[in-house]
């Protein structure tokens, strides 16, 4: 056997027990950073189903999501044709109503100010919709800012309806 | 070796000149010239070392769910064993990971007393490593209170009670220890706390342990002395870092074996019962690794004479290296040592195995023999031997432990 | 004389009849899908151990660490999220405060743990006559002998030997401990009318139920033996890679 050949089948030996080494040990890493995941409990809230029978319209309800408050809304006619009428360039944040709404009537979005994270206050403002205390920002009656600090609007949430009276929100 | 050790790169240079790390670890460890006839008996300090590692970080991130609340914690060990992703295998490996490391430890241990490993110039190491089995035992011990089982509570119950039987203090340093009146709440929350820093400080002295060995560097199977740099050394990169390596992997098989397949093996059923305070188990036990010490804790009629008994059976050990008064190390060589050697083991076997066992009738009256006969192996035993056996002869060197007939011969009329 | 003899005659038969009574019954030990290196758990079973738990043991014991999301989760019964949302609904938990500050009750979701039959574990002893009736969830975890235990526990029910005091309240069991258990018998022919058919004899519903506990104690079982099965065939295979490294490296040594 040549000096070369045994060199390299020295060098093959160590190469493959070293990167199945390093193999292993990174597949053992996984776990660890898995564990900091949401764990099964968590995952178990992520998603709410709500009961809409019992909102009228001009009614709102708040409920807690992924530990966040969440406005759900039944609008008014005269909110909906207010919030569609509004002009893409009068926006600091522009989005048009239709793009913030599955079925016009439902608004559903995540209740906390995009400045620093106070909650709005619903039904005030200049503009008919929110207006949160903490700083004065101004939201419509889509959840648009349009006055104030805040740089973007109120955030729409995933969400699916499951039928004509339930909502799933997450 | 380390004098001549240069980084390759500018970076290494730069860095090595403010903090010699480079050197420490490619200068120094690395090549660390160590005898070339090490038995597997030596990779135990290498597994040692990575079960404190793993013990470490499956700890820290058990401690991110764990809650450390008399009304919660059991529950929180069942969230990580049912919803943390993995959290199963965490808790497991952490669980087992004590036993293996204790077993380990032993091993380690066993070597050392069968090697003479302790003996001049290496008391200091055999010291500190004492220190890092105390160290141990407090780890362990608060960690198994803190799933707050059934042992894990009355566990607790006895072992802080022996503080009370300190003469007039006792009852107050119990009292102080507890934060209350009996085991709960506040004693598992301290008891958290402490179970986090210890390994830390285990780490501390490890690496003093470890520094302090390599100044007159390994002891090896033959006890005597080898020279550094010479032929009977081998670099310890690659030669020793792979055998440890290999001896790790075995030991991981084993390791995995109780985590996978029977992970509550070595675990006491109680403990899946939550603490009750008003209901003592039946036969409250210690983990296995305790169960010698528990022996001679309960051997003695006393309460404080148990718990001075318990101690010293670990204390004494520290005071091996002047008991011990043979000028021989390796028990190759010292044929009456080495048979009083396994009767020491079987005896601590028997003790383990006793403390398993209740306390009365024929388990007592062995109970105390074994426990006499421990402290017998090192107070009467170990000073005796010194002076009444008669070693074999020593070879000149690691390379040649066989020597020849005459010569063999020729050292016989003169030893002793 | 016959005095003596009768004395010692009646004195043995008590140490004797003393040895007969304390005799050790060892759990029966049947054959469990769920043991072995390679052992899972039989999905029909744990659906009949869930209906056997609802409609006989949960009337006494909650098991409070285990969530209805769990029915449906890989390792477990494997219910549908569809079926395990309508088992969930047939249970109320209480919820709120609502607008006006009261508690409620509402049909439990998924991700309710099941309801417990008592408010606290007070009320728990009062209607048992002062014994708790243990929370289940790792009841077979939490008793030696396992599963074994369990299972020949809900079937040791016989009549007392005819010389043994047994209070009220107390019932004889041969592998209950000192041979007396405050539980009654749990499981009668046909006590349950299981939907899958099977035939419902004491022995079919304790094996079910205790394929049922088990789950409840270790819930990951199957994924844990199947990741151990990995673990260990490449430490091997990293084992004899490492020994002939080892072995090339120490070659030339000596």
């Amino acid at each position: 056997m040549s000096e070369d050949t045994s060199v390299t089948r020295r060098n093959f030996l160590y190469i493959t027990t070293g990167s199945f080494a390093a193999a292993g040990s990174a597949a053992l890493a996984w776990p660890f950073v898995d564990q900091m995941n949401p764990d099964a409990s968590v995952k178990a809230l992520a998603s709410t189903e709500v009961d809409l029978t019992p909102i009228l319209p001009g009614q709102s309800i708040t409920i807690l999501w992924r530990g966040k408050p969440v406005f759900i809304r039944r609008r008014t006619p005269e909110e909906i044709t207010e919030a569609s009428k509004v002009k893409l360039d009068e926006l600091p944040d522009p989005e048009g109503d239709e793009d913030r709404v599955q079925n016009p009537e439902w608004l559903i979005m995540v209740g906390i100010c995009t400045h620093l994270g106070c909650i709005p206050l619903g039904q005030k403002g200049e503009y008919n919709g929110w207006f949160c205390p903490c700083h004065g920002s101004h939201y419509d009656t889509s959840g648009r800012i349009r006055k104030g600090p805040a740089p973007k609007n109120l955030e729409i949430p995933q969400y699916v309806f499951l039928d004509e009276n339930t909502v799933k929100i997450g | 070796m380390s004098d001549n050790y240069e980084p390759s790169s500018a970076i290494g240079k730069w860095f090595d000149k403010r903090l010699p790390l480079l050197t420490l670890f490619a200068g120094h460890v690395l090549p660390y010239p160590t005898p070339k006839n090490l038995n597997y008996w030596w990779t135990f300090g290498g597994i040692l070392t990575f079960c404190l590692i793993a013990q470490i970080v499956t700890g820290l991130v058990l401690a991110m769910h764990y809650v450390a609340d008399a009304d919660q914690a059991f529950n929180s060990v069942e969230h990580i064993m049912r919803d943390v992703n993995f959290g199963w295998m965490l808790r497991y490996i952490h669980a087992n990971g004590a036993s293996m490391m204790f077993m380990a430890v032993y091993i380690h241990m066993a070597r050392s007393l069968f090697y003479g490993s302790y003996k001049e110039p290496r008391e200091l190491i055999w010291i500190i490593g004492v220190f890092i089995f105390l160290l141990m035992i407090a780890t362990a011990f608060m960690g198994y209170v803190l799933p707050w089982g059934q042992m894990s509570f009355w566990a607790a119950t006895v072992i802080t009670n022996l503080f009370s039987a300190i003469p007039f203090v006792g009852e107050s340093i119990t009292n102080w220890l507890w934060g209350g009146y009996a085991v709960g709440s506040p004693l598992l929350t301290r008891f958290f706390t402490l179970h986090y820093l210890m390994p830390f400080l285990i780490f501390a002295l490890v690496i003093l342990h470890v520094w302090a060995l390599h100044v007159p560097g390994n002891n090896n199977p033959e006890g005597i002395d080898v020279v550094q740099g010479s032929q009977d050394t081998v670099p310890f990169h690659p030669h020793y870092v792979v055998k440890d390596m290999f001896a790790l992997v075995v030991f991981l098989v084993i390791f995995a074996g109780f985590i996978f397949f029977v992970p509550n093996l070595l675990g006491h059923t109680d403990n899946y019962i939550p603490a009750n305070p008003l209901q003592t188990p039946e036969h409250i036990v210690p983990e296995w690794y305790f169960l010698p010490f528990y022996a001679i804790l309960r051997s003695v009629p006393d309460k404080l004479g148990g718990v001075i008994l318990m101690v010293s059976s670990i204390a004494i050990l520290a005071f091996l290296p002047w008991l011990d008064t043979s000028k021989v190390r390796s028990a190759k060589y010292r044929p009456l040592y080495k048979q009083f050697f396994w009767l020491f083991i079987a005896d601590v076997i028997l003790l383990g195995y006793l403390g398993s066992q209740t306390a009365d009738g024929l388990f007592l009256l062995i109970a105390r023999i074994a426990t006499a006969y421990y402290f017998i192996h090192f107070l009467v035993l170990m000073p005796l031997l010194g002076f009444v056996e008669k070693t074999k002869p020593l070879p000149k060197s690691i390379s040649e432990p066989v020597l020849s007939k005459e010569e063999r011969e020729g050292q016989a009329t003169q030893s002793t | 004389m016959k005095k003596i003899i009768i004395k010692i005659t009646f004195g043995f038969l008590f140490l004797t009849s003393y040895g007969f009574a304390a005799e050790i019954h060892e759990p029966l030990h049947p054959d469990w899908s769920f043991e072995g290196p390679f052992g899972i758990y039989e999905r029909a079973s744990l659906q009949r151990g869930y209906q056997v738990y609802t409609e006989v043991c949960s009337g006494c014991h909650s098991m409070d660490l285990l969530s209805y999301r769990n029915l449906i989760e890989e390792g477990g019964p494997e219910f549908s999220k569809e079926q395990a949302k309508a088992m969930a609904a047939m249970f109320e938990v209480e919820d709120g405060p609502n607008e006006d500050g009261e508690m409620y009750m509402r049909p439990a979701i998924l991700s309710d743990y099941f309801v417990s039959p008592w408010e606290n574990k007070q009320q728990a002893r009062v209607a048992n006559g002062g014994a708790y009736p243990p929370d289940l969830s790792v009841i077979v975890k939490a008793r030696e002998g396992g599963a074994d235990y369990i299972y020949s526990l809900l079937i040791g029910y016989e009549d007392p030997p005819s010389d043994m005091e047994i209070d009220d309240g107390v019932y004889y069991n041969i592998y209950a401990k000192g041979e007396k258990i405050a539980m009654p018998q749990p499981l009668y022919e046909d006590g349950v009318e299981y939907t899958d058919g099977t035939v419902a004899t004491p022995e079919q519903m304790a094996h079910d139920v205790t394929m049922f506990l088990t789950w409840a104690a270790e819930p990951k079982l199957e994924a844990r033996k199947r990741i151990g099965f990995k673990v260990i065939s490449y430490l091997i295979i990293l084992s004899f890679l490492l020994y002939f490294t080892n072995r090339r490296i120490w070659k030339d040594t000596h």
